[in-house]
């Protein structure tokens, strides 16, 4: 019986898309060669696929409502595996020592060129992070992020181009040049309500853009800059391998420090505060807090990472121009953060991890990788919003008697 | 009872306070004043205007005319509340809870309560990060006056859930609790009882009245529970259409026809 | 005279085509108050849909007022295809959880329209068929009007006025108001939330359709990323308006496409995306509430 319904529904479900996608996936025509092509086995494919996902999906929804009805019923606080693991802590610094090694070992191991990769990834686990700020811990829905990457990477490069500057002063400027952007542009902004500071922000991240694109004489256009240096080490001439390597430690120093800093940030009187906006706009202000104050330093200091990224990429690639700085670049490093988990410093390690490695050991996939992202973000929204590694709140210690021991009851 | 009392000078003080939205005047030169020590209370028919009088002292809605000034116990000083946002208002020493409650849902209890003290607190970016050992012992401070706040009221059993766990009750007492915690001299109190039975309501009674004598706070609230009103009460101002229509004791008000006429079918005497 | 008569004409035709971008984001928004970015991806796939369905016609050899309207027709139909099924999927899941979810899902859901136009179509700009036929009486003018901005016009009011009939006067229409009012009461009185969220998606999505099918047209060529741009410029309209009114859409989408189009036409065509998003800028930041929109203060 239910089975026979599950079908029947599924193979709706299944003609539906078929039918929805007909004239895109099976046809194309060829305007000036006046020809047609009829690709029926993309329709197959359609028609199989959603069928089988829509299983799926009514499943995962059945499962979600479930698992909401039994988070009523057992009061407390549920924790995943995971969640528990990371909460013991002989595993965790078992983790923590298992992830240096590696880290330590890895461009050893590895070729110069996934080393490369890795220190993509690491550029984007630093970017992450940052946003995290904005996005996962004050609640503000930043689509203008690399605008901050690009002030960064143009900051080094112009400044290197006009006055020579190294890489190691240009990285504090980049950071403050983030910083100032971020309180430049956050300031009118903020006053908006969630949904509208999206599209400005994603709309100042497109002006940025085209300034860059346009005003030639200041940014050299769409053909950007090239011959940027690389880090210099202590004055040594570097082989490119070597300075990839180079570039891969001082990357995972920045990283530490990111960790370091956010980790800090995030359980100071100014993480809390920033949460508690996020929760609820009006009583955090009736609390006593300075809402604009308290968001701008959110966004600012989101921007200050994305700056010193920013510096880092362009030391990286040595090329930089205006297209590396789309809204598109926003959406992935957003797309980093929601993966793992808005809020959680270990889940946008992890979301930067599968995200931008996993696409480039998949060939296969890395056509199809804008559109995986996009669908990640849906997917995650409506499955688990929290993200892989759903953020704990810290229980803290306190003087005072009977000390419970996380949960109660 | 009430006249026993030996009340200390005025707090709060409002002065014909108008608040008009688009033609519609939700509340009309209303005058109040909030002794030290006192629990005054403000009732009066839905939609009267009751919170619009509070969403105008804390500072989320600018009046349209009228004067609001308070006159803090310790230092004495007058200040003028009108223009200041909400947070410098909280800063000044007053803290409201809401009609529907406006917890941190995701945060614990714990945290909930030291969202409180943020306003008494001063570590800023640089604190954060290099956290010396000023920033340390303020944390520490503050965790351990925000447990005490907690037993305070009465639920530091749930100290480290999810305040959106909690159950109802508790939740409005956590409300109070977060509002203690930003030290006030005056606590809004907004429907404090809404949705409790009886025993809570009882206790709630008895926490109100402890605050007042241990912590030495006015309190100014909204109720609609009359019995609690009358018990609790040492002054009542009555509101209809954004107008004081009477004010006194509760016995006074018991009285009033005035009164009466407005809550016409409704039971007034407890 | 004669070139601010073209520019006045040009900002017409681009204020048309916003409108009818920007009825579907201002309905939404009044019902669910939510961006739908993937708005502007509609009207793209609209696009192509009549583009695929008027090449396959051509190569049959049908006439060109035939192919036409059965390619606009077509395209209305499966733009409107996709934003009931975009709703199911992407927003019906999500309308309890915070509105940033909803946002992130629609910004999700825009990429992957994007791409999938990309992935099976192609990347390349692709010519439209001009399916509009010459009139006549407009030949004197030829310097200053084209056909299709004629037809623009005609085609966009007649849709204004279709629109403002349902929404005063049809059941569904009342039901939307009712629904953009207050939905908690709109489902205790009966109303079919669902139903109502599901027909304004449709509505807007087929008048989206009809703006894609007409710029090609005009503009002689597509791309899979038109919609993007489109999108956040009928946003900007929607806003200028206020949005949530439809009247207010439509003047917001004239206001812009006339300075947009004596901007470019008397100062500098090089930064015209950047003066919309410094207008939008202005607008959210000084305005917005928009000309036509009320300011609402949040209940406590």
């Amino acid at each position: 019986m239910r089975v026979a319904e599950e079908l029947k529904k599924s193979a709706l479900v299944s003609i539906w898309f078929m039918f929805l996608t007909f004239p895109i996936m099976v046809i194309r025509v060829n305007t000036i060669y006046n020809t047609v092509e009829w690709r029926w086995l993309n329709m197959a494919l359609v028609g199989g696929g959603s069928f089988f996902l829509s299983m799926l999906w009514r499943f995962m929804i059945r499962r979600k409502e479930r698992g909401k009805k039994k988070a009523e019923i057992k009061d407390g606080v549920q924790l995943t595996l995971i969640q528990r693991l990371m909460q013991n802590r002989r595993v965790t610094l078992s983790g923590i020592v298992l992830a240096a090694i590696f880290a330590m070992i890895y461009p050893f191991v590895f070729s110069m060129y996934q080393t490369s990769i890795m220190i993509t990834a690491l550029i984007y686990v630093m970017c992450g992070l940052g946003l995290n700020i904005v996005i996962g811990l004050a609640g503000l829905l930043d689509l203008g992020y690399v605008a901050f990457y690009a002030v960064g990477a143009y900051s080094y490069a112009l400044l290197n181009y006009h006055f020579g500057i190294s890489f190691w002063m240009a990285l504090p400027v980049g950071a403050a040049l983030g910083f100032m952007f971020g309180v430049l542009l956050g300031f009118p902004v903020l006053r908006l309500r969630g949904d509208y500071l999206a599209i400005v922000t994603l709309g100042f991240g497109e002006i940025i853009r085209l300034v860059l694109e346009n005003w030639n004489e200041f940014s050299h256009g769409p053909s950007g800059i090239a011959n940027i240096p690389r880090p210099s080490f202590f004055g040594y001439d570097l082989s490119l391998q070597q300075v990839t390597i180079w570039i891969y430690f001082i990357m995972i120093g920045l990283v530490i420090f990111t960790i370091f800093v956010v980790g800090r940030l995030q359980n100071s009187r100014l993480g809390r505060a920033w949460v508690a906006l996020r929760e609820d706009e009006i009583a955090c202000q009736a609390m006593g807090i300075d809402k604009t104050r308290t968001k701008l330093s959110a966004f600012a200091l989101g921007a200050t990472w994305a700056g010193m990224a920013g510096v880092m990429f362009a030391a990286k690639t040595t090329f930089i121009n205006p297209a590396s700085f789309t809204i598109w670049e926003s959406v992935i490093i957003l797309c980093v953060v929601v993966l793992g988990g808005m809020g959680s410093i270990v889940g946008v390690i992890l979301g930067a991890m599968v995200l931008i490695l996993l696409p480039e050991y998949l060939r296969a996939f890395s056509e199809y990788r804008m559109l995986l992202f996009g669908a990640v973000l849906v997917l995650m929204m409506v499955f688990r919003p929290g993200g892989i590694i759903t953020n704990v709140r810290r229980t803290y210690r306190f003087k005072g008697k009977a000390t419970t021991d996380g949960s109660s009851a | 009872m009430a006249a026993a009392h030996n009340f200390g000078k005025d707090v709060l003080e409002v002065r014909s306070l108008s608040m008009d939205f688009g033609g519609l005047r939700a509340l009309d030169k209303l005058d109040l004043s909030v002794r030290q020590g006192e629990i005054v209370a403000l009732i009066g028919p839905n939609g009267a205007g009751k919170t619009t009088f509070f969403n105008c002292i804390t500072g989320l809605h600018a009046p349209t005319e009228g004067e609001m000034l308070i006159h803090p116990p310790n230092q004495g000083k007058t200040q003028r509340l009108n223009g200041l946002k909400p947070n410098r208002v909280t800063e000044r020493g007053l803290a409201r809870t809401f009609q529907n409650i406006r917890l941190f849902p995701n945060m614990t209890v714990l945290e909930n309560v030291m969202i409180g003290r943020h306003c008494r607190m001063s570590a800023g970016i640089p604190g954060a990060i290099f956290r010396p050992r000023s920033t340390r012992e303020e944390e520490n401070q503050v965790v351990d006056d925000s447990y005490a706040m907690l037993e305070k009221i009465g639920i530091e059993q749930f100290v480290n859930e999810l305040a959106m766990n909690l159950p109802y009750g508790a939740q409005r007492r956590l409300e109070i609790a977060r509002a203690m915690a930003t030290d006030p001299f005056i606590l809004l109190l907004d429907e404090p009882a809404a949705g409790m039975n009886p025993q809570e309501t009882r206790r709630l009674d008895e926490l109100i009245l402890r605050l007042r004598e241990q912590e030495k706070i006015s309190i100014l609230l909204i109720e609609h529970d009359m019995k609690m009103v009358m018990s609790l009460s040492d002054r009542i101002y009555v509101v209809d259409y954004g107008k004081k229509i009477a004010e006194g004791s509760p016995e006074e008000i018991k009285r009033n026809p005035a009164v009466i006429k407005a809550y016409l079918g409704e039971e007034i005497d407890a | 005279m004669d070139y601010f008569l073209e520019l006045f004409l040009g900002g017409l035709t681009r204020g048309s085509i916003y409108a009818l971008i920007a009825l579907g984001y201002t309905m939404v928004y009044g019902i669910i108050e939510l961006i739908n970015f993937a708005h502007g991806e509609i009207y793209m796939i609209g696009a192509f849909t009549a583009l695929i369905v008027a090449g396959v016609l051509t190569l049959m050899g049908w006439n060109e007022i035939a192919i036409l309207v059965i390619a606009s027709i077509v395209a209305v139909i499966y733009s409107s295809a996709y934003g009931f099924t975009i709703e199911k999927i992407a927003y019906k899941p999500i309308r309890k959880a915070p509105r940033l979810s909803a946002l992130i899902s629609a910004i999700g859901m825009s990429m992957f329209l994007q791409n999938y136009v990309l992935l099976a179509q192609t990347s390349d700009f692709l010519p439209f068929p001009s399916l509009i036929p010459q009139f006549e009486f407009l030949e004197p003018y030829a310097h200053i009007i084209r056909p299709s901005e004629l037809v623009i016009y005609t085609v966009t009011a007649s849709v204004m006025v279709a629109l403002t009939i349902m929404i005063k006067f049809t059941s569904i229409g009342k039901a939307m108001r009712a629904t953009s009012q207050d939905k908690t009461m709109a489902a205790l009185v009966g109303i079919d939330v669902d139903r109502v969220i599901s027909v304004t998606f449709i509505v807007g999505s087929a008048t989206a359709a009809i703006g894609g099918v007409l710029i090609a047209s005009h503009i002689g060529q597509i791309n899979f990323y038109i919609g993007f741009i489109a999108g956040i410029k009928a946003f900007v309209a929607a806003v200028l308006g206020g949005i949530g009114s439809i009247p207010g859409a439509v003047l917001g989408a004239l206001v812009l496409g006339w300075t947009e189009s004596f901007f470019t036409g008397y100062v500098s065509s090089d930064y015209e995306d950047v003066f919309a998003f410094v207008f939008l800028v202005f607008i959210l930041i000084f305005r917005p509430a928009g000309i036509l929109g009320r300011s609402e203060a949040e209940k406590v």
